[in-house]
């Protein structure tokens, strides 16, 4: 028998594997193909203040082996989000992660402190990394000490465990990494997209309306894997890794390099049912090489 | 929507860049209504391709695809041979609402078609009278219109003139005589100037953009609405919406 579970602060995982933010929405769309108690969380598309509704169309473009995306936040702001997506997803048997995004410090600081009152929500993720808004969340997450300041304010205003998301778009992550990690922050989650852009050809102008978008497929796993193996060296906090994955070996692999969990975002929207599935393959993916345990595969590709 | 496997039955290229493709499945054929949508995985590529649905044999439980090669993933969509199976999200979104109808105006422009062909034949066999204007850029694009005859009074119009009528969809209009309701779909344009010119008309349109998940939860295919409230999203709150609700 291969034990799947997890523990980490705040989130006692009965298996490793969580829809991504923004990927998945509130969890609704889904829930017509499989029954979301299966999955070991849920990270809730991104909360703000008040109700955001996002960039221009199009907002999405194919890559090779990948995509671009430029949604720019549309949520309907998180008192809606607490009122009627929260308990949606509280029906199943599975850990809510919040998504939490700013445009100001003081923006995060109410968000935060909003979902204190939503008690089934487990864990906050704090958006740091957004490519696709004008004003906060990416310069959040490229200074160490606005990312540093900024988590200890949430970490302060918050009754929960905070798990703070890294963008790639960076030239040090470990700097970034450590300087959240003594901050406060309980775990971190990585990574964001990374930034891109797309020209159509014929009408010579960058082909998303927001021109930059963020980069998300398995065209950025190999960057996401380099990241977390530097990262997990440098911290002692649990890393939920993300980046391109799209089968139980990708898990592994992300396992290996130092993820304690790991999020699927870009795959749900090629199949469906991709999060089961890969639930249902990761025992078998694990014994064929070696372990009995989620738990005893972290960290194992280090050398 | 569910997810479906379909056998490919024949794909025929029957207008410059434009395939007709016929599928069976028994699940599709028995539950798609005009104007809803299949979201298409195709091999090698990330994104599933939103592709309408262009008529229904529920006898045959066979399906007709008709779509526009515009880049890589349609290309290669249209390259797939008889026998070959597909991966199939559907039936997506909500049809156009046919219930009471009297006398429609269909308007199609290009690869926006397809979903009126499919509603076309549902409203002549509620005996409901047709006329139709179906509007292409030039001859070699112009398919559809010996079907569309089969059961309506059908105008085409072409931009150059190179066959049928030259102009626009929009410079036909006036030929035609009184209608309770319309119904179109095509090019954002050509939807901004039915909607305009039949402002005094209730009406539905059908949009397509570029979708990823095909099913609610990305928010990437989003219109805004004329009342504020927000965007709704194409794949899920349409893609068929009143005329006076949206903003294009």
């Amino acid at each position: 028998m291969i034990d799947l579970s997890v523990k980490l602060p705040g989130l006692n995982l009965k298996n490793p594997i969580m829809p991504a933010s923004g990927c998945f929405g509130f969890g609704r769309e889904y829930s017509q193909f499989y029954d979301l108690s299966e999955l070991g969380a849920i990270m809730m598309k991104a909360a703000t203040a008040e109700e955001r509704f996002g960039n221009q169309t199009p907002r999405v473009a194919e890559t090779a082996s990948g995509m671009l995306n430029a949604i720019g936040l549309q949520n309907p702001g998180v008192k809606q989000i607490i009122a009627n997506e929260v308990p949606f997803i509280a029906q199943y048997d599975t850990k809510i992660i919040a998504n939490i995004a700013g445009s100001t410090m003081e923006e995060y600081e109410y968000v935060a402190e909003a979902f204190n009152e939503a008690t089934d929500v487990d864990a906050l993720e704090l958006n740091i990394s957004c490519p696709n808004v004008k004003e906060g969340g990416i310069q959040f997450g490229t200074d160490p000490a606005m990312a540093a300041m900024l988590t200890e304010k949430v970490k302060k205003v918050s009754r929960l465990p905070v798990y703070v998301k890294l963008s790639p778009n960076v030239t040090n992550i470990v700097d970034l990494a450590t300087a959240i990690e003594a901050a406060g922050a309980d775990g971190l989650s990585m990574i964001n997209t990374i930034t891109g852009m797309q020209i159509d050809l014929a009408k010579r102008q960058p082909l998303l309306a927001n021109q930059v978008g963020g980069l998300s497929g398995p065209a950025i796993k190999p960057i996401a894997i380099r990241m977390i193996y530097e990262v997990y060296r440098h911290v002692s906090i649990p890393i939920i890794g993300m980046g391109g994955i799209q089968n139980a070996e990708d898990v592994l692999e992300f396992l290996l390099a130092g993820a304690s969990a790991v999020a699927v975002g870009t795959a749900n929207f090629q199949d469906p049912y991709i999060c089961p599935k890969i639930i249902n393959s990761l025992p078998e993916v694990l014994e064929k090489y070696g372990f009995h345990s989620v738990q005893e595969a972290i960290g194992k590709g280090h050398v | 929507m569910r997810q479906e496997l379909c056998v490919i039955k024949s794909v025929q290229e029957i207008a410059l860049d434009t395939y007709e493709m016929k599928i069976v499945n028994k699940h599709i054929s028995e539950h798609a209504k005009p104007g809803q949508f299949l979201h298409i995985s195709v091999d090698g590529f990330t994104l599933r391709r939103p592709i309408s649905i262009a008529n229904i044999d529920q006898v045959h439980e066979e399906i007709t695809l008709v779509f526009k090669v515009f880049g890589q993933g349609t290309k290669r969509l249209a390259s797939y041979q008889q026998e070959m199976t597909i991966n199939v999200l559907g039936p997506n979104g909500n049809g156009f609402p046919i219930n009471d109808r009297k006398k429609v105006l269909l308007i199609g422009g290009g690869v926006g078609v397809p979903p009126i062909h499919f509603l076309g034949k549902k409203l002549a066999e509620q005996q409901v009278e047709l006329t139709t204007i179906l509007g292409f850029q030039q001859k070699e694009s112009v398919f559809y219109e010996a079907e569309f005859n089969q059961f309506s009074e059908t105008i085409i119009v072409t931009n150059d003139g190179s066959y049928g009528e030259k102009g626009f969809v929009t410079d036909v209009l006036t030929q035609i005589d009184e209608f309770d309701h319309y119904y179109a779909c095509g090019p954002v344009p050509m939807l901004m100037a039915v909607q305009k010119q039949l402002s005094d008309k209730q009406g539905f349109l059908s949009l397509e953009e570029r979708m990823a998940c095909g099913v609610g939860a990305c928010f990437a295919c989003v219109i805004p609405t004329k009342d504020r409230s927000g965007y709704r999203k194409i794949c899920q709150d349409g893609p068929v919406f009143q005329a006076e609700e949206i903003i294009l």
